[in-house]
């Protein structure tokens, strides 16, 4: 069941790098269950997790994002509602020029609706059923890979 | 790349991902937030900073919340410093203080970072203190710390905070939990939170005679003053905010204000070299301790010998 | 009171057990070992190899069980059950415009059925209108948009009230939804006492799983209190409240919690209820509940059993009921939606329909099933329609609808039940030490309870100690072509664009002072703690549209943000 020296290795690195990573819940449903343990998925693998709550704006994760230095952002959606939603949310990481910030969603996404979440910049889509293991794997190379972008670098690399 | 100079220039201009930045900078390199203090101490500090401590439950987040409305009114500018705790054993942390602040997020003169106290066995922690320096630099002049009210970091929060309020809610298992571990002690203003539910004369009641039996004539020249308040239906923050100001009057005119500036940053000298003196003990056990050093030391030797490998590998290399 | 078992029969079962133990128990183990260390429930009640009259010893059958229709009502609140009528099978269906809504109806009508469901989209759930900037893209989505009386006159254009009942699913906007549907049916001349239905309404459960709240707890409370009070004294056949567990379960908590808490939320409103100074028998039958029916068959009928017969006892011993149908606790059913897995969904159909088999021998008043397809889309017609004939399929050809609770006196069943009871018991006397299930709300406590039984759930299926069927044992590969689906078959954009629009011609149209002046008049009657059912029949009357009027009681109650828990 992937070695134990592989989770070792994820945890090392997760300590060293001090992974931060934001978990919000956009738009107005309210089913905050997988959010929350994916939350605390994450911070029992040792990382830093911001979990802003329910009923949050794009205009909110993004300036949430800005102000905690994220390293990756977690969003969950419910309601159906995520195409728009998350438009919004990636224009806006744009705009603000955070883009370089790795997104991941989860919720009840329809499989025909990833590619276009694709490719409005949307990393990583996991659908119902994806294992915790696999969340954490998944954001731990997420943030490798964010803080291996010029852009990022630019900003001040510590 | 930018070099701190430049992050704390944008960060004046404006940037707020320089800024956001710039913190996370202070929390995770020593050397880089050294040389980023160092251009802070250069400003002359003119920041009000506010403690807000209490037991989980009581209603800080909220209140704190209210607080930045009414400051928003007022044309400040606010950061807000959200310590929570890290889980000890996987050294992770869930930082949700800004739930209740998030209506506030978007806004353009508010700042708020949630920090863990990584590692740090109660007390604040190096970064959550250079915080402080950092936003007082770039221009917010409401600095509003929120603790959770546990033993040393009552201590470290007089160190750091101008006026500091202590708030408690009523009802809370015993009222005696409010008076107990010297939290009476060190509160500016005790706000009694929460104030709409059932005994909250009873406790408020309590309060006061608490208050007066500790001989606080001490403090000079301010009596700590009790308020109630209710964050949720928005009663008693008005007087609230009134009494901080006074309060703040008072720590200028006294010259209060300067001496805990003097002491926060000495206080951030104790924890950097706290914390860097910590981080090689840790990397040393890690990897480089003789095993057999009890062998061919008494424990209290030992000790000795191991600080000295510690001090004489930070002279070689530089830390 | 006599024993169901004698003495000396339970002596022999207990020493016959020993000689089991020594003898035949060993061969079978050695064997087969045993598949697991725990055999353990959702609720994690550790399940024995095998139970005898002796686990059931001390019961009483009059006490414990009676007879069907009598105190303690375990076996069922009517004395026939589904011989006399079969449970109603009640589909719940939502769908994006009034225009919609009302085909749709029409169409449900005309094939006979008579009980309407109305599920609205999430700014109407959380009391905004379609055209609130944080609306956008949710309009119309998981259920219809109802901004304004207009809307609901579309809905029921062309349909008599008085011969329908409608089941409305909204909490904290339920007054507003009600004065809208009770205005409507007024202008269609039906009689009060014809104004048939529910509205589910619950407020506490909103804190504590589905999070559709708007105001703090005690004013949310004092609203719905305020509904049920006006239903009461005015609507003779409205059911006001759906006294909710099934949020509860689908957030994460055990059966065990999910009655705890559903119990301690009825135990609160009815409090609240006699405090205003009604009466128990005045209102209490027109209390209902609403649970989940999960996976873990004998532990659902179980709980429903408990359910019914720790509803009696409270209503009877803790508030002096006299009239036995206050003492009902009558309940609605739906399979458990976070049973269902979006791999390999036709399995889902089995486990929807075990689900269902335990609610129906559970005894439930009405049921809902899921449709295979829920976990990935609003449910197609195909999927829907294999969910309805389950319960037919059930109720006409098993024969398990032809007589009365009939696990009743299995030792597994009885013990369970018990336990089941017993574990709720202990929540219920911890929430009762804090003051009540408001207060509990207020801290936290059954938010975290459901947070950390739900990391527990997740952790136990990631490492193997629970098996989902396609998620963690007999894995496939490949995507079913049936999930490539996409989430609905409406346009989404277009049904906001018009709701929007036909929110700002009533705002042109309509006399707003006469709309002004209602608002201030409900603020008024907030403040002074009326009732303010007639202060919101009256402003939807006028056409204040339902995020004006919530936001006037914003003003005068706040809002709510909810504590940090994970």
């Amino acid at each position: 069941m992937g070695g134990t020296s592989d989770i070792l290795e994820l945890a090392r690195d997760i300590r060293n790098m001090r992974i931060k990573v934001l978990v919000a819940k956009l738009g107005l449903d309210g089913h905050d269950r997988g959010a929350k343990v994916v939350a605390r998925a994450l911070k029992d693998a040792g990382m830093e997790v911001i979990y802003t709550g329910i009923r949050q704006t794009p205009e909110q994760v993004v300036e949430t994002a800005i102000q905690e230095d994220v390293d990756v952002i977690g969003v969950s959606i419910l309601s159906g509602a995520h195409i728009p939603l998350m438009k919004r949310l990636m224009n806006l990481l744009k705009e603000k020029r955070v883009d370089y910030i790795p997104v991941f969603l989860g919720g009840s996404i329809p499989i025909p609706d990833i590619e276009a979440l694709h490719k409005m910049g949307v990393d990583k889509v996991f659908l119902p059923g994806t294992s915790l293991k696999e969340v954490i794997k998944y954001t731990v190379e997420a943030a490798k890979r964010k803080r291996g972008y010029r852009e990022w670098r630019d900003l001040g690399n510590y | 790349m930018e070099g701190s100079r430049e992050l704390l220039r944008s960060a004046l201009n404006g940037d707020k991902r320089a800024l956001g930045r710039l913190l996370t900078i202070l929390e995770s390199s020593p050397k880089k937030a050294g040389e980023v203090i160092t251009y802070t101490l250069d400003k002359e500090p003119d920041a009000h900073v506010i403690g807000v401590t209490g037991i989980p439950g009581s209603g800080k987040s909220t209140l704190i919340s209210k607080l930045i409305t009414q400051y928003k009114e007022d044309n400040h500018k606010i950061a807000v410093i959200a310590i929570d705790p890290t889980s000890p054993l996987s050294r992770g942390a869930l930082l949700g203080d800004r739930i209740r602040m998030q209506e506030h997020a978007t806004d353009p003169s508010v700042f708020i970072r949630s920090v863990p106290t990584r590692g740090v066995k109660g007390g604040l922690s190096f970064s959550g203190v250079a915080m402080i320096e950092v936003f007082d630099y770039v221009g917010y002049d409401k600095v509003i710390v929120e603790s959770i009210g546990v033993g040393q970091t009552d201590i470290d929060i007089m160190n750091i905070a101008h006026t500091i309020l202590v708030v408690t809610t009523p009802g809370l298992g015993d009222d005696i939990q409010a008076l107990k571990a010297g939290i009476m002690e060190i509160g500016d203003i005790y706000v009694l939170n929460k104030s709409d539910k059932e005994g909250a004369e009873k406790t408020y009641s309590y309060l006061e005679f608490a208050l007066e039996s500790y001989e606080l004539g001490v403090k000079r020249g301010w009596t700590p003053k009790l308020i109630k308040t209710s964050a949720l239906f928005g009663w008693g923050i008005d007087q609230l905010v009134d009494l901080i100001e006074e309060h703040y009057k008072y720590v200028l005119e006294s010259g209060l204000y300067n001496e805990k500036i003097g002491r926060r940053r000495m206080l951030m000298l104790k924890l950097l070299s706290e914390k860097i003196f910590m981080s090689l003990l840790e990397e040393y056990f890690n990897k480089g301790i003789d095993r057999d050093i009890l062998r061919k030391y008494d424990l209290y030797n030992a000790s000795i010998h191991l600080i000295r490998e510690i001090v004489e590998k930070l002279i070689k290399y530089g830390g | 009171m006599p024993k169901i078992f004698n003495k000396d029969a339970v002596k022999e079962i207990e020493e016959g057990i020993k000689r089991w133990e020594r003898e035949t128990l060993p061969k079978s183990l050695s064997r087969y070992p045993e598949r697991l260390d725990r055999f353990t429930t959702l609720s994690d009640i550790e399940v024995k190899r095998v139970y005898t009259p002796a686990d059931l010893k001390d019961h009483n059958y009059m006490e414990k069980l009676g007879l069907p229709g009598e105190y303690p009502f375990t076996r069922g609140i009517h004395a026939t059950m589904y011989r006399g009528r079969i449970w109603t099978m009640r589909m719940f269906s939502g769908y994006g415009s009034p225009e919609d809504t009302n085909k749709r109806l029409k169409f449900l009508i005309e094939h006979g059925e008579t009980g309407l469901s109305l599920a609205f989209d999430y700014p109407t759930l959380v009391g905004i209108d379609a055209d609130d900037p944080m609306a956008g893209g949710e309009v119309g989505v998981c259920g219809v948009s109802v901004s304004s009386l207009r809307d609901m006159e579309i809905i029921f254009d062309g349909i008599d009230m008085g011969s329908v009942t409608t089941n409305m699913t909204i909490n904290p906007p339920a007054p507003v939804l009600l004065a809208m549907y009770v205005a409507t049916a007024e202008k269609q001349s039906v009689p009060y006492d014809k104004i048939g239905g529910t509205t589910q309404n619950d407020p506490l459960k909103e804190f504590i799983a589905q999070k559709s709240y708007v105001f703090p707890p005690e004013p949310s409370v004092k609203v719905a209190m305020d509904v049920i009070e006006w239903s009461v004294k005015n609507l003779p056949k409205w059911n006001p409240i759906s006294i909710s567990g099934y949020h509860i379960r689908e957030a994460g908590a055990t059966a065990v919690q999910e009655l705890a808490f559903t119990i301690a939320d009825g135990i609160e409103y009815v409090r609240h209820l006699i405090n205003r100074g009604l009466d128990v028998d005045e209102f209490a039958p027109r209390l209902s509940f609403f649970f989940d029916s999960h996976i873990n068959f004998f532990e659902e009928i179980a709980k429903f059993r408990a359910a019914r017969r720790m509803w009696a006892y409270i209503m009877k011993e803790w508030f002096n009921a006299k009239k036995p149908r206050s003492m009902w606790m009558r309940f609605h059913t739906q399979t458990a939606g976070v049973s269902l897995t979006a791999q390999q969904p036709f399995n889902n159909i089995i486990r929807t329909t075990i689900e269902a088999l335990a609610a129906v021998l559970g005894g439930t008043q009405s049921l809902h099933t899921n449709s295979l397809d829920e976990p990935f889309r609003v449910p197609s017609e195909f999927a829907a329609k294999i969910a309805l004939r389950t319960q037919q399929i059930i109720a006409y050809e098993t024969g398990v609808a032809d007589t009365v609770d009939p696990l009743a006196g299995s030792y597994y069943v009885e013990w369970l039940t018990d336990e089941v009871e017993e574990r709720a018991w202990r929540y219920i006397d911890r929430i009762e030490r804090m003051g009540g299930m408001t207060e509990a709300v207020r801290r936290g406590y059954p938010q975290r309870e459901i947070t950390d039984a739900s990391y527990k759930f997740q952790r136990d299926v990631e490492e193997g100690r629970r098996y989902i069927v396609g998620v963690n044992i007999f894995v496939e590969e490949e995507e079913e072509e049936i999930r490539n689906v996409p989430l609905l078959d409406i346009n989404q954009e277009e049904i906001e664009r018009r709701q929007v629009e036909r929110l700002k011609k009533l705002r042109s149209e309509r006399d707003n002072s006469a709309v002004e002046y209602s608002l201030r008049e409900l603020k008024n009657a907030a403040r002074r703690d009326e009732n303010l059912m007639p202060y919101i029949l009256e402003a939807v009357k006028k056409y204040a549209t339902l995020g004006e009027i919530m936001n006037a009681l914003k003003e005068v109650y706040g809002i709510w943000v909810e504590p940090p828990i994970y």
